[in-house]
């Protein structure tokens, strides 16, 4: 049986759906203005930060008003928790793209270290993740969900990896310094969106089942090998 | 079905009109006994292992055991006092001094004391229906039941008569079990610490409320306490 207020419902699910959509592009576009050094395209993303902003004040204000007027329980209740959970993450997804985007426009000017690799790998993961948890959303799919939170691990070891190389970079050579500072924070926030990425999709379990999974150290890791 | 109501706690019954909820709790203390269509088949009903409805259970004493507070108060036409009295005598309690003590006790174990002690032989009727329907509760505890049965006890009451309904049968679990059949959910949610779903003459789905309310096991459940039935 539809209810009269279902709509409104509907409208949360379809305003994280854009929140969604738009980080996603938000993160794409920051990161190719970084590797193509692109200081227009750096400017695109960091004016359309706001839409995020404000998609995450609407939701939380359908949020509250559907918890006061409509006494939400069970799937209802965790959709609306989940859906200004969510929010927030994504709203913070969009503001790494734009510190990403602002380190762009720095290092707009500048010679590359050396080509990209490491960072647009990174990037890649960390967008597929927050599709993934997306699609979990859309989908109900736990175990789409349980690989994005697996995933976040390789985004940390080419964080890793990539800090290790900086280094390098800045003590062999200290006029890289400035540029391999930008480029290590760069690669922090990629590995924060992935972190988001991670929270969304454990909040997307929560959605689907009502099973908190947070600090669950045994699903970062993945299965385990057999025993002998 | 099978349904351990657990003592000193609250039970909840809820379920659309016409799901037996009703039904069900009335023949805790068999006031289907004259409902010709009520009958007990093949089933039990036992009340700390004992069936209530073998011969040789005393209705009388089964009723005393089992309280009953319905959806419409229902004081008798009398003063205040002879309401909670009249239980008393009627299991051979005499003594006025006995009497005026569970008439205060009983008053004042359902939250209704203040407001009454100075009118105590004024009619029953003269109360409001929140008053009214604490007196009734007052009446089923001064028998000292273990179980006391509510049939809707809020649903022609106020919202803040309400309130002190709800506030009352917080308290009372800890003397007594409670079941009580509500249409208002959040009133299930509330006050219960477990609750039955029924639908069409069948016990759906029981669990711990916050179970029920929070991740319910079943989607019929699910779909009745979201309010998306039919």
């Amino acid at each position: 049986m539809k209810r009269f207020f279902d709509s409104e419902l509907d409208a949360l699910r379809s305003h994280l759906v854009q929140m969604g959509e738009k980080s996603i592009e938000q993160v794409r576009l920051a990161v190719r203005a970084v590797v193509e050094g692109d200081p227009e395209l750096a400017r695109q993303v960091r004016a359309g930060d706001d839409v995020l902003d404000r998609l995450e004040v609407l939701i939380d204000e359908e949020g509250v008003r559907y918890m006061s007027l409509r006494n939400p329980v069970a799937t209802d209740l965790r959709l609306v928790v989940v859906g200004m959970k969510a929010g927030h993450d994504l709203e913070r997804v969009g503001d790494e793209a734009n510190n990403i985007a602002k380190r762009a426009l720095r290092l707009a000017g500048e010679a590359p270290l050396k080509p990209f690799v490491i960072l647009p790998r990174m990037a890649a993961i960390a967008q597929e993740m927050l599709r993934d948890a997306l699609d979990c959303f859309l989908q109900h799919d736990n175990d789409k969900a349980l690989a994005v939170i697996r995933r976040d691990q390789e985004v940390d070891d080419l964080h890793r990896e990539l800090y290790r190389e900086l280094s390098i970079f800045m003590a062999e050579k200290p006029d890289t310094i400035s540029r391999a500072l930008e480029l290590m924070f760069i690669s922090k926030s990629i590995e924060r969106i992935a972190d988001h990425a991670t929270n969304i999709a454990e909040e997307m379990v929560y959605l689907a089942k009502g099973e908190d999974i947070r600090h669950v150290d045994e699903l970062k890791k993945g299965p385990r090998p057999a025993q002998e | 079905m099978t349904l351990n109501v657990p003592e000193k706690q609250v039970t909840a019954f809820i379920g659309p009109s016409g799901c037996g909820k009703t039904t069900l709790l009335r023949c805790f203390n068999r006031m289907n006994d004259l409902v010709d269509v009520a009958r007990i088949g093949s089933g039990q009903i036992r009340i700390d292992g004992i069936n209530i409805y073998d011969p040789q259970v005393d209705v009388i004493e089964l009723r005393k055991r089992v309280g009953m507070v319905f959806q419409k108060s229902n004081p008798f036409p009398k003063s205040i006092y002879e309401n909670i009295a009249f239980g008393l005598r009627l299991h051979g309690i005499r003594q006025k001094a006995k009497l005026d003590e569970a008439v205060e006790r009983s008053l004042r174990g359902s939250a209704i004391w203040d407001e009454v002690k100075d009118r105590l032989h004024k009619s029953a009727l003269e109360l409001s229906g929140g008053q009214q329907q604490r007196l009734c509760i007052a009446r089923a505890i001064a028998v000292e039941p273990d179980v006391i049965l509510m049939d809707e006890p809020c649903s022609a009451l106020d919202p803040l008569a309400t309130t002190k309904v709800e506030e009352l049968i917080h308290e009372l679990k800890e003397k007594y079990t409670i079941v009580i059949v509500t249409h208002n959910m959040q009133q299930a949610a509330r006050v219960s610490d477990h609750t039955a779903f029924f639908y069409l003459g069948k016990l759906v789905e029981f669990a711990e409320t916050q179970k029920i309310f929070m991740n319910p096991s079943n989607p019929q459940t699910e779909a009745y306490v979201s309010g998306r039935f039919g």
